[in-house]
């Protein structure tokens, strides 16, 4: 808890609706990833939920990578995005189980992943097709199966650095995790 | 120097070890043998760090005194870091730095394994978290040690020659302690009694497929990550991690 929390009203605070909620929704729609700008928040699946408390906008997040630099400007993005739109002094906190997983990226997340050239995730998280790191991965150039994984770690933690063996581009390949 | 109560000298032994193994793998920025080992290295760095802050924002809140994980990784001295003895080891060659983390990885899949159960929550969602990606750590890893271990008779050399310079400080990962089944027994952690051979078994495993000889069990020795004692190796790293926050306190990006 930082310091000026424990004044639970502000000066606006007021009661929040289900409008407002909605609202709240659309405007996350909008807040992109900045590593990976065709992708909103809501596409990623880290936006847990938003709710109204002690007149104000409460949204929390799952952290995708421990490490991952993107996580601090994500909030301080949806903050401005929700204050700019009207919501007074919106709260942003973390929750970190249960832990994000790529499980969670909507289709429509995933379709954008695919036409920015980044193949998405294949499918599910389980522990098996962690340990065992044998996936076919479909080129997002040419949709060629004739892949194969250059390293394991890629231009970012979330992914893998793959070359299409039909149309010879390097691509990323957003790992299942 | 400070003594904190079990589960926060805990919390720091597992933060410690992370953020220590982190800095050792940023310093081969600009030095890895490819550019894909390079991105490989740097982002296990980055989950470590990520992972460090996360015990260390626990161990913060603990503490209580106005400390935050910051104080914790760059206000601290060599004494007060608790990380294992094999993760300061200077990086030697690629073999030296592919078996360290071989170790270390498989150390922390396990443990993370085990604690991803405890009934203290918040350790169980930070290993939870973390189980994630040190999996992919540890694949890759595993794929190093095999291919260098059973490739040419060069790499092959050079990863016996590697074991046998960081063999010894592996003790820390099999030694059996009061501190941990204090904290198994007050029920805030489960039961790490399996770790030891969880831990051998993985290294049996990869050793047998990458031709490798896993020597006898090392003893322990006078220095002690617990209690602070560390190798010379722990300084000259703090001396420069540190530098930055030493030479401009609370400066800021």
């Amino acid at each position: 808890m930082q310091a000026g929390e424990l004044i639970t009203t502000d000066q606006q605070g007021r009661s929040g609706s289900e409008t407002d909620i909605q609202q709240a929704y659309s405007v996350l729609e909008d807040v992109m990833d900045p590593e990976v700008p065709v992708v909103s928040v809501m596409d990623l699946g880290i936006v847990r939920d938003v709710s109204w408390l002690d007149g104000h906008l409460y949204v929390v997040v799952t952290p995708t990578y421990s490490g991952c630099p993107a996580t601090e400007y994500i909030e301080t993005a949806i903050r401005d995005a929700l204050q700019d739109a009207g919501f007074s002094r919106p709260k942003v906190s973390q929750r970190l189980a249960p832990a994000w997983t790529t499980d969670w990226i909507t289709k429509q997340g995933r379709n954008r992943l695919k036409a920015y050239g980044i193949a998405p995730p294949v499918g599910s998280s389980s522990k098996r097709s962690l340990l065992s790191g044998i996936t076919q991965v479909e080129c997002p150039n040419c949709g060629s199966e004739d892949t194969e994984q250059l390293s394991e770690f890629g231009s970012t933690a979330c992914k893998s650095l793959y070359r299409c063996k039909s149309c010879l581009e390097p691509f990323d390949y957003f790992k299942c995790i | 120097m400070t003594k904190y109560d079990e589960l926060t000298e805990f919390l720091l032994r597992l933060g410690d070890s992370a953020l220590i193994q982190a800095q050792r793998l940023c310093e081969l920025t600009g030095r890895a043998p490819a550019l894909e080992e390079e991105m490989g290295m740097m982002n296990v760095g980055l989950d470590l760090v990520g992972q460090a802050r996360n015990w260390y924002e626990y161990a913060a809140e603990r503490i209580n005194d106005g400390t935050d994980a910051d104080t914790l990784a760059f206000r601290r001295d060599e004494r007060a870091f608790r990380n294992l003895l094999l993760v300061e080891q200077p990086n030697g060659d690629f073999a030296v730095t592919m078996t360290k983390q071989f170790f270390y990885d498989a150390w922390q899949f396990h443990l993370l394994t085990m604690l991803k159960g405890a009934n203290d929550e918040r350790i169980a969602a930070i290993a939870a978290k973390s189980l994630k990606e040190v999996t992919y750590h540890l694949r890759r890893s595993s794929q190093w040690v095999e291919r260098l271990g059973d490739g040419t008779e060069e790499s092959h050399q050079r990863m016996e020659k590697a074991v046998d310079v960081v063999w010894r400080f592996t003790f820390e990962l099999v030694e059996k302690n009061g501190a941990e089944l204090a904290l198994s027994e007050s029920g805030n952690i489960p039961a790490l009694t399996e770790l030891p051979e969880k831990w051998l078994a993985t290294v049996n495993e990869v050793f047998a497929k990458a031709t490798l000889t896993v020597p006898d069990a090392p003893s322990t020795f006078y220095l002690s990550a617990r209690t602070g004692m560390h190798t010379e190796h722990l300084g000259m790293l703090l001396a420069e991690m540190q530098f930055l926050q030493r030479a401009y306190p609370d400066a800021s990006w």
